[in-house]
């Protein structure tokens, strides 16, 4: 592997990424599935940061997973998202910053729309008028939050209190960066680094200290693919694509793996659970999985947060292995304690899946 | 003929630019031949064997070498035109280094370069050790040098993908660059004569074998060879972690998704026009092919021709040719210079 190649090619896609003022708009389905990730996002840009993040209650699903499902017509998608750019430009905002990565890539693919069809942009103001008696702005910037997290990554590390490092053997941590189809493989100008070796993920690796994997199946999709997922049949086949990445990463032992989209960082997780029931097998030496990180969790974790306020007990890999290489200290009894200190409960055990 | 002589500069020193210096100097015109690069020859100095009867290189550039002895043309090496101004009588013909020549007939035989292979990122040339091209597999032929893996040991699976830069219009390159497909045939067969135990592949879209013999070597390349030619585009290489290449391309033909290890993947890349034509055709009022070459005056009688009268196109600058075909395409361009520089001159007497 020849790292200059990939540097040639990641200066081909450097995109601009504002500073400061962001209109902030979150995912549907992460607060859910990992709900510290987005508060984490706030709690750097506002207070390690001193960055204005703003965020309008009003604001509602772009529609992705219906669209992405052929439920909800491209006309209604791109009505609602022209809502959310007038909720943006009401606040007097111009920089808009999803947290979904589906999101992102909606955004990015109804802004080529318009640009090209300008009549369509037309029809879909009209549209949005005799709905709501909305206007709006074309956003100046729009970049995904894992953006601004690489764009910060170096300002990050120098308030940084862990590096990803293994404090036992003194060596960068392997890392498989995972990045969201929607990120960069629809329009691959719109992700740093392009669509083939993204490396939005892999700078903010390499800056907190960690070693990155490149692996067979590194491009592959997580399997989640929205219907593959969605139409109860077709889960087999969603499984057999995460199986597919996790045999090919096996080889190299990651420590860890870190993801920026939604679906990925939900699936690369949960499916090492259903494929050690499924067949007994794990990932790793010691049959407890592969740990599975959003890149805000990962940021957190490197500005020294504590696991729990994270959500890391909500993930069904225990993260408490990569705790430890990482030399965070925790308490267990503190790991399924809510936010005001009340006892959740833990969860049932898996059978197979050590935790 | 005049007394004096009238002179005809050729750009470029390639086997068209030689071949048409030597047939417009054995009719005693006055022929000079600017070469950018420090040698003549072209991309022939790259190339090891020629399809499809493997006949050395060196052969072929040693003929164009010995055409020069009736009346030797002018060659001018390290001289890079960058701009021809047309005139009326003559043609003003500008070098980088500020020397301004006249000629009564410009010539333009600037060649083609090959595609970056770079720009198919989902290939990872110049990033994935094993991947390489045709034109570094030339190179490898040429050094004598065992063919090995970046490892050092030989490779026991190799894999050949025809159409890189070529009939692909992601990278902007509509064109059929023509010589790929016997290219991936001839060296196929090189290969294996060098690896008789190798396994080799070659993914195609279409075989375009338009030559004499060339379905013939297609033909031998399967029956004595034992090559196997898949109908499938690549989709992605990624590294394994023993360096060796993981590829997945669909076989077309029966309609499976496919996963292969290969130990060392060969691109078949494919020809665009050398660096400078465009400016060249630009200062001198040309027209361009949607492919960037340089446009001819008719596709099917004038081909060597263009739009600004005294100014010929030859070779592969104007449409991708095989060796054979630029040294033909030359002999034709030279006929058209000559009847043009007549007619040009009863004008003149009269």
């Amino acid at each position: 592997m020849v790292l200059e190649g990939k540097k040639r090619v990641w200066e081909d896609y450097q995109k601009e990424i504002a500073d400061d003022h962001y209109f902030y708009v979150r995912s549907c389905i992460r607060q859910t599935f990992f709900p510290g990730s987005e508060t984490t996002f706030l709690r750097i840009m506002r207070d390690d940061l001193g960055k204005d993040v703003f965020e309008d209650a009003r604001h509602t699903t772009c529609t992705g997973i219906g669209y992405h499902t052929d439920i909800v017509p491209l006309d209604t998608t791109m009505t609602v998202i022209a809502r959310h750019f007038a909720l943006m430009t009401e606040a007097g905002y111009t920089n808009i910053i999803p947290s979904c990565v589906t999101s992102f890539g909606i955004y990015t693919e109804v802004l080529d729309t318009w640009k090209h069809f300008p009549e369509i942009e037309a029809k879909i103001r009209e549209y949005l008028w005799k709905a709501t008696k909305r206007e709006f702005t074309i956003p100046e910037n729009l970049v995904h939050t894992s953006d601004i997290i690489y764009k910060f990554r170096n300002q990050i590390k120098e308030k940084s209190k862990v590096s990803l490092i293994n404090k036992k053997t003194g060596l960068p941590l392997k890392v498989v960066e995972h990045i969201g189809c929607h990120y960069a493989k629809m329009f691959p100008t719109s992700g740093v680094g392009g669509a083939e070796f993204p490396s939005v993920l892999t700078g903010m690796i390499e800056s907190w200290g960690g070693s990155v994997i490149d692996y067979p199946e590194r491009r592959h999709c997580c399997g989640f693919g929205f219907r593959q997922y969605l139409v109860m049949a077709n889960r087999g086949y969603s499984v057999s694509n995460s199986k597919k990445k996790f045999e090919s990463m096996q080889p190299y032992q990651p420590d860890f793996i870190v993801a920026n989209c939604p679906g990925c960082s939900m699936f690369l997780d949960r499916w090492q659970y259903t494929i050690a029931e499924l067949e007994g097998i794990t990932y790793d030496k010691n049959g407890m999985g592969i740990p599975v990180l959003t890149y805000e969790e990962m940021a957190g974790l490197v500005m020294g947060y504590s696991p729990w306020e994270l959500g890391l007990q909500m993930h069904q890999v225990s993260v408490e292995p990569l705790l430890d290489k990482l030399g965070i200290e925790y308490k267990k009894e503190e790991k399924y304690l809510g936010a005001h200190g009340q006892n959740l409960g833990e969860p049932q055990k898996p059978q197979f899946l050590i935790v | 003929m005049t007394k004096t002589p009238q002179h005809i500069i050729i750009i470029g020193g390639g086997p068209a630019g030689l071949e048409a210096a030597s047939c417009l100097g054995e009719v005693g015109y006055k022929v000079t031949v600017l070469e950018k690069e420090e040698q003549t020859g072209g991309k022939l100095r790259l190339w090891y064997k020629l399809f499809p009867g493997f006949r050395p290189s060196g052969e072929v550039r040693e003929y164009l070498a010995n055409g020069h002895k009736m009346n030797p043309p002018e060659i001018v090496t390290k001289a890079e035109v960058i701009r021809v101004d047309p005139e009326i009588d003559h043609h003003q013909v500008v070098l980088a280094d500020g020397q301004t020549l006249k000629a009564d007939a410009v010539l333009i035989a600037t060649g083609f370069q090959v595609f970056n292979a770079e720009k198919k990122e989902e290939y990872g040339y110049k990033i994935y050790d094993n991947v390489i091209t045709s034109v570094d597999l030339e190179a490898q032929f040429i050094s004598g040098n065992p063919l090995k893996t970046v490892a050092g040991v030989a490779p026991r699976r190799v894999a050949f993908i025809h159409c890189v830069g070529s009939r692909d219009k992601k990278v902007g390159n509509v064109h059929c660059s023509r010589v790929c497909c016997i290219t991936g045939v001839k060296q196929a067969i090189e290969m294996k004569e060098h690896l008789p135990q190798a396994e080799i592949f070659n993914f195609y879209m279409d075989m375009r074998m338009f030559g004499q013999n060339f379905e013939e070597l297609y033909i031998e390349a399967q029956q004595k060879w034992g090559i196997t030619f898949i109908r499938g585009r690549v989709s992605e290489i990624a590294e394994n972690i023993d360096g060796s290449l993981q590829l997945k391309a669909e076989d077309t033909l029966s309609g499976r998704p496919m996963r292969m290890n290969f130990d060392l993947v060969v691109l078949l890349v494919g020809m665009v026009p050398a660096a400078g034509t465009e400016a060249l055709g630009k200062s001198a009022g040309l027209a361009f092919t949607s492919g960037n070459f340089l446009a001819s005056n008719d596709t099917h009688f004038f081909q060597n021709e263009t739009h600004t009268p005294g100014i010929f196109v030859t070779g592969t600058c104007r449409e991708p040719l095989s060796v054979a075909e630029t040294l033909t395409d030359a002999r034709a361009a030279t006929v058209r210079i000559i009847s043009w520089l007549r007619e040009k001159e009863l004008k003149s007497n009269n």
